[in-house]
């Protein structure tokens, strides 16, 4: 199959290509270069999260062909039980000190992907399992438990946006001559860069990541075969639930706030990302990602207005050159 | 009566006697339920009960998961508006907002249709969600035409101001004001297009929209282009939410991104479509009527019984008014597993 979704980097360059070249175009536009470079780590600080909560949901696309239109809630959830878990240790995230910092945000980000991923084995059992093949019934399905997970939420943590402040070692930003960065976007990127890597080893050195790409490739004969795809898919979609999670805890960093609509407000960005990089393809949404959040930092620095539709724009232009995405998946 | 309802009988003697009773109640709310708060309740339902009708028509009838049905709902809103702000409280200044809020409602789902409904259904999901959202974000954007996220409060015509009165003594006690000239343009409105919707879905072309929905690879093989068949159906139903539009306009003389564009108001449709009942106007009927009521009266219940519940733990904020939400959304899951034809399938015992 020369359509491999999960066999991306050194199939196929052009979309690749596409990165440093809108970089490039940027590069004349903007007016200074440390300004260039300090939008271009935004951008990819913003593709990498925006990664880190879209992969899952991709991959749960191209497994089982449902699209989950609450993974919001995941993203929203994470988000709050961090939260829940920071400011009992306000002490240690304001303590000038790494090591406090780091034993407050871990135990935050393990209780966020916990939360998240049991969260979503629940829903899969209770919420999805039903309607499985049944496309308008998912969408409709899940919008509810959206709702329904959106007021819980109200419910549990009340209906007011929480200030969440970085950990003070993430404040601020490194400074070389001219150019800021700040160091949270460094963390950002590298934290994404280790999901995505995690994610390509997994999916093309392992036994069970042999058996995620063929059941994307043709679910009916890996069952044939003898595997209980069924069981992939569930923890797949743990696991996708759990990184949304964890991209909440992130997002919600980044803004320090946190608020009960926020996973909603992601999600349109993260649909676009999935449309770009073709429904299914988690290298497609890696490189979507990544042009969603460069071109979002610079559009929003070259005119604020239309920053959003800037990306609208980008999914229209990638459709009209490949109508399935950058990467479409061979069997849709 | 035959004619008038396109043969589409409600076919359950409680639905029937349920919806005369609707009917009846709206055409004569001002003067059973006087009051400013009930008439725009009423209002508010009429104009609902038209919106949830015309994405039934996609819903429903076509099978196609729509997001950006409020978009072509703020787009008449907005007309309106506009409309109204630029070229003065005229009668033709409002009929050329509303024509050019139509003309442009057609052209925008003709467009979104043709580039995007030959995929499937999540795809038009995914996409008209993204599209509406940047609609949203436009027009509170673009403050210098609508007003940003303040929207726009606007005078109309003479006639249809509160402050007018048309007959000297009061009719029934009720004063016949401006208002409610408005209130009974809109209930006009609303029903006409109801009708004619009616008349839409029970027609040959109505027939093979359902077809489309079961099985669109027979349909197609049959002879229909199924492109075609949506991407009408598609248009029809955004003429339809754009009309809509205009008469919330009309009624609220105020447009703003929460009232007409928001996201929430997209779920609300949702809501009302699959409680009301799939695949049936009447069902937008009963969706629409029921959850109006309830957004405006259940949250007084809820405070009652929130208050009979203070001291139980987790129980006051499970029953706090601002979370009638909450339970309409439990109501919708189990609606889509249960009973998939809603209460109107319900009361006509779906087999």
């Amino acid at each position: 199959m020369s359509d491999d979704a999960l066999r991306v980097p050194g199939i196929d360059k052009i979309p690749l290509a596409l990165i440093p070249a809108i970089a490039l175009v940027a590069l004349p536009l903007i007016p200074s270069l440390p300004t260039w470079v300090t939008l271009t780590v935004a951008g990819l600080a913003m593709g990498m999260m925006i990664f880190i909560m879209a992969s899952g949901l991709t991959l749960v696309f191209g497994l089982m062909d449902v699209m989950n239109f609450a993974h919001g809630a995941f993203i929203t959830i994470g988000a709050f039980v961090a939260t829940s878990v920071l400011i009992p240790l306000a002490g240690w995230t304001q303590a000038d000190s790494l090591w406090l910092n780091l034993g407050a945000i871990i135990p935050a980000i393990l209780a966020a992907m916990a939360v998240a991923g049991a969260l979503g084995l629940v829903f899969e059992r209770v919420i999805i399992m039903p309607v499985y093949g049944q496309h308008l019934k998912q969408i409709l399905i899940t919008m509810g438990g959206l709702i329904v997970a959106e007021q819980s939420i109200h419910v549990i943590w009340g209906p007011d946006i929480i200030p969440l402040p970085k950990p003070a070692t993430l404040r601020g930003s490194f400074i070389f001559g001219d150019i800021a960065i700040e160091k949270y976007r460094v963390v950002a990127v590298i934290v994404g860069l280790a999901v995505f890597a995690a994610m390509f080893l997994l999916l093309n050195r392992t036994r069970i990541g042999l058996l995620i790409r063929a059941g994307v490739e043709d679910s009916e004969m890996v069952e044939s075969l003898g595997y209980r795809i069924r069981r992939v898919f569930v923890g797949v979609f743990v696991a996708g639930s759990a990184l949304a999670g964890l991209g909440g805890v992130m997002w919600a960093l980044y803004q320090e706030t946190v608020s009960s609509a926020m996973g909603m407000q992601v999600m349109i960005l993260i649909f676009i990302v999935i449309i770009i990089g073709g429904l299914g393809s988690v290298g497609g949404c890696f490189i979507g990602a990544l042009l969603v959040g460069l071109v979002a930092n610079y559009v929003g620095f070259l005119a604020p207005k239309i920053a959003l539709g800037s990306n609208i724009l980008l999914m229209v232009l990638i459709l009209l050159w490949r109508p399935q995405g950058l990467y479409p998946v061979a069997k849709r | 009566m035959q004619r008038l309802l396109s043969g589409d009988y409600p076919r359950s003697r409680v639905l029937g006697i349920v919806l005369v009773l609707i009917l009846a109640g709206l055409a004569l709310a001002p003067f059973v339920f006087p009051g400013t708060r009930s008439l725009n309740v009423a209002a508010k339902i009429c104009v609902f009960i038209l919106l949830v009708a015309s994405y039934d028509l996609l819903l429903g009838y076509t099978g196609i998961v729509s997001f950006a049905h409020t978009m072509f709902f703020g787009l008449g809103a907005y007309g309106i508006g506009i409309a109204a702000t630029r070229l003065g409280p005229t009668w033709s200044g409002l009929a050329v907002g509303s024509l050019a809020a139509l003309a442009l409602s057609a052209l925008l789902s003709l467009a979104i249709g043709l580039l995007s409904l030959r995929v499937k259904t999540i795809f038009f999901a995914m996409i008209t969600l993204a599209v509406a959202s940047f609609f949203a974000i436009l027009a509170s954007q673009l403050s210098w035409l609508t007003g940003g996220e303040d929207g726009l409060t606007y005078k109309l015509p003479e006639l249809l101001l509160p402050g007018t009165k048309l007959l000297e003594a009061p009719l029934l006690g009720v004063v016949i004001s401006g208002r409610i000239v408005s209130y009974y343009i809109v209930f006009a409105g609303a029903l006409c297009l109801f009708l004619a919707l009616l008349r839409v879905v029970n027609s040959p072309f109505g027939r093979v929209l359902q077809a489309i929905r079961e099985n669109d690879f027979r349909a197609e093989a049959i002879g229909y282009r199924s492109v075609v068949y949506r991407s009408a159906a598609n248009c029809l139903s955004a003429l339809a939410a754009t009309a809509a539009g205009i008469l919330y306009a009309v009624w609220l003389r105020y447009v703003g991104p929460d009232t007409t564009l928001s996201l929430d108001i997209m779920i609300d449709i949702l809501l009302m479509v699959v409680i009301g009942g799939m695949g049936t106007l009447y069902g937008a009927v009963i969706g629409a009527t029921l959850f109006v009521i309830a957004q405006n009266y259940l949250q007084d219940l809820m405070k009652l019984a929130s208050d009979a519940a203070a001291g139980i733990p987790l129980l006051p904020s499970l029953v706090h008014p601002d979370r009638w939400l909450l339970w309409l959304g439990i109501l919708f899951v189990l609606s889509v597993y249960h009973f998939p034809a809603g209460i109107v399938g319900r009361l006509r015992g779906n087999k």
